[in-house]
């Protein structure tokens, strides 16, 4: 019994990676994105901001929010193509398997996971133009970073997209929430100084608690002034007490298990 | 006889969706090795019942056993013994035809070292094994239902269910289906259940169930619900239709009508009247026409109303609507 389950999950994941293989333009579009927020957003608006960076690049500074954001959007992403599957029928051919809906929500996670975190490492290739260095050791611990992320919120797609017949309703979910949860996370600012009302916002935000590590990541690797460090890489405080790297990365996977739970409560209702 | 258990079978199988009856109390035993077929207009409650079977609904009422499992308390166990054929397609049109075959194995667990066998012996039935490695959504219609075929064929199920397999098809292409379905039951020890609302395609079948508003109207073979109904009409046109009355009387005992140059006659068996025919009317055949009852007619004689009326009903709009 466990052994199908493992085998269900393991077919479902690996069904996500030929799809993904075979999709150029997705693989592509990814891409863009982050080109986009860092060269074109983030060298325009070096020259507004260079007073307040105290020398260090707003490229790096944005580096890991681009590369969080597409990590994020990747694995919202993957986890739509439950809606396509509904559409097209091949839900129904997973449905009725003699499989628990556990195996095939975990399979999809793990897929649409494998597949973010490789997008993820597409970005990380564009590191250097952005002033991170490529250590081996920033470079492993962004990508478990990215993994842990990309989990999290493949399971939160799928617990959104067991619930939506339409890919045009699962847009309509992920302008919604997905964009302002982006815009609320700190991937594009700094933390400190923030209004009160937005500062309580992003700290509520999980998606906050996973772009934060990346960030201490990076300001770990490169030579910033204290000034700098102070100004840009002040992390989540909880009422002046900074919220370790640790901590922060359990929020996530707390949220990540929540995510996955009422995931699979949902799979169990579809008929 | 060792007394396997019956394919399927229901005692009193009832489905309600809210306040409508869409399944009121059917009792069916289908025999191992028995291709079984469920016949009836649009909404009378065929795709109900098979959801049912395949644990896909549970029942409002009564029991249903599948393969000897119960459809209720053993699920896993009535899946991993059914194989399903939608209506609707349920392929992944980016894989190919040998990676949704794969797949469909994991998910059923077929034992590793069998599975290359059982892909080619299932794509051997339909005939796509030149098309094992070409992308699904490259397919016809008509071989994207004989691969969902293969692949409810595939972890070698003890009943195959086909929800309406020709559905959406050209009739050449339907009857190409049915040649596969008959090399599938050549090939595999199986049990057929399937659904239908031609009365030619239940030819295919040993017997057939017409199921009407949530019943079942009458269980027989398919010849005696034809003979139930009347004979086969034959419409012949002959260069002497006088004489050829006369002989029609005197060496068949039919008496013919004549109407517009055709002599029109009933017959019991109309194909095996034919051969008889040629070899015994002394006067020479221009053409010949047989035509068969349709389920119109069976579906008539039991019912009092035709097919279409039947469908046209506020309730079975409501039950479409509902089943959605």
């Amino acid at each position: 019994m466990m052994q199908a389950d493992l085998r269900a999950v393991s077919v479902v994941w690996r069904r996500e990676l030929i799809r993904f293989s075979r999709d150029r333009a997705r693989i592509f579009v990814s891409m863009l994105q982050p080109v986009l927020f860092l060269f074109v957003l983030g060298s325009g608006l070096s020259a507004l901001v260079s007073d307040g960076t105290d020398g260090v690049d707003l490229r790096t500074f944005m580096f890991p929010g681009a590369l969080g954001m597409t990590v994020l959007f990747a694995a919202v992403f993957s986890a739509g193509s439950i809606v396509w599957d509904r559409e097209f029928g091949f839900l129904r051919e997973m449905l009725v398997a003699p499989v628990s809906r556990t195996a095939i929500v975990l399979g999809k996670c793990f897929g649409g996971a494998t597949v973010a975190t490789l997008q993820g490492l597409l970005v990380l290739c564009l590191a250097g133009l952005a002033g991170v260095p490529y250590s081996p050791v920033l470079m492993l611990t962004l990508v478990a970073q990215c993994a842990l992320l990309a989990f999290a919120f493949t399971a939160f797609g799928v617990m959104v997209a067991a619930r939506i017949e339409q890919f045009q309703s699962f847009m309509a979910v992920v302008q919604a929430v997905v964009f302002p949860m982006f815009f609320l996370s700190g991937a594009l600012y700094p933390l400190k100084g923030l209004p009160g009302w937005l500062q309580m916002v992003t700290q509520l935000n999980p998606l906050t608690y996973a772009i934060d590590p990346m960030r201490r990541a990076v300001f770990g690797h490169i030579e910033a002034s204290p000034a700098a460090r102070e100004a840009l890489n002040s992390g989540v405080q909880w009422f002046g007490w900074r919220v370790p790297t640790l901590l922060e990365l359990a929020i996530v996977a707390v949220f990540a298990a929540v995510m996955t739970a009422m995931a699979v409560a949902n799979f169990r209702k579809i008929e | 006889m060792t007394q396997a258990p019956l394919a399927v079978q229901t005692r009193s199988l009832a489905k309600n969706y809210g306040d409508i009856a869409a399944v009121r109390g059917i009792d069916i035993d289908v025999a191992p090795g028995e291709t079984f077929g469920f016949l009836g207009p649009n909404g009378a409650g065929k795709s109900t019942t098979i959801k049912m079977l395949c644990t896909l609904a549970t029942p409002s009422g009564g029991s249903a056993s599948v393969a000897g499992y119960d459809v209720m308390t053993q699920r896993d166990d009535v899946r991993r013994n059914i194989g399903l054929v939608f209506q609707e397609s349920t392929l992944d049109g980016y894989l190919s035809a040998e990676q949704n075959l794969r797949f469909h194995a994991e998910l059923y667990g077929v034992p590793r070292g069998a599975v290359e066998q059982r892909m080619s012996e299932v794509l051997v039935i339909v005939g796509l094994t030149d098309r094992r490695t070409s992308l699904v959504r490259t397919f016809s219609g008509g071989m994207k239902r004989r691969l969902e075929i293969a692949r409810g064929l595939l972890h070698a199920p003890r009943v195959l269910f086909l929800d309406e397999p020709t559905i959406g098809l050209d009739p050449q292409t339907r009857s190409s289906i049915w040649s596969y379905v008959d090399e599938l039951k050549r090939r595999e020890d199986i049990t057929i259940f399937l659904t239908t609302h031609y009365m030619d395609e239940a030819e295919y079948c040993d017997r057939i169930a017409i199921i009407d508003d949530g019943r079942i109207i009458v269980v027989d073979t398919p010849e005696a619900l034809k003979a139930a109904v009347g004979k086969d009409q034959v419409r012949l046109r002959t260069v002497d239709d006088t004489a050829a009355a006369r002989e029609l009387a005197a060496r068949f005992d039919v008496q013919a009508q004549l109407r517009d140059g055709v002599l029109t006659f009933a017959v019991a068996r109309g194909e095996e009247f034919l051969p008889r025919l040629f070899a015994g009317l002394g006067v020479a055949i221009e053409s010949v026409n047989v035509s068969r009852p349709s389920l119109d007619d069976v579906f008539m004689s039991h019912t009092g109303t035709s097919i279409r009326d039947a469908e046209a009903t506020p309730t079975d709009w409501m039950r479409m609507v509902a089943r959605r």
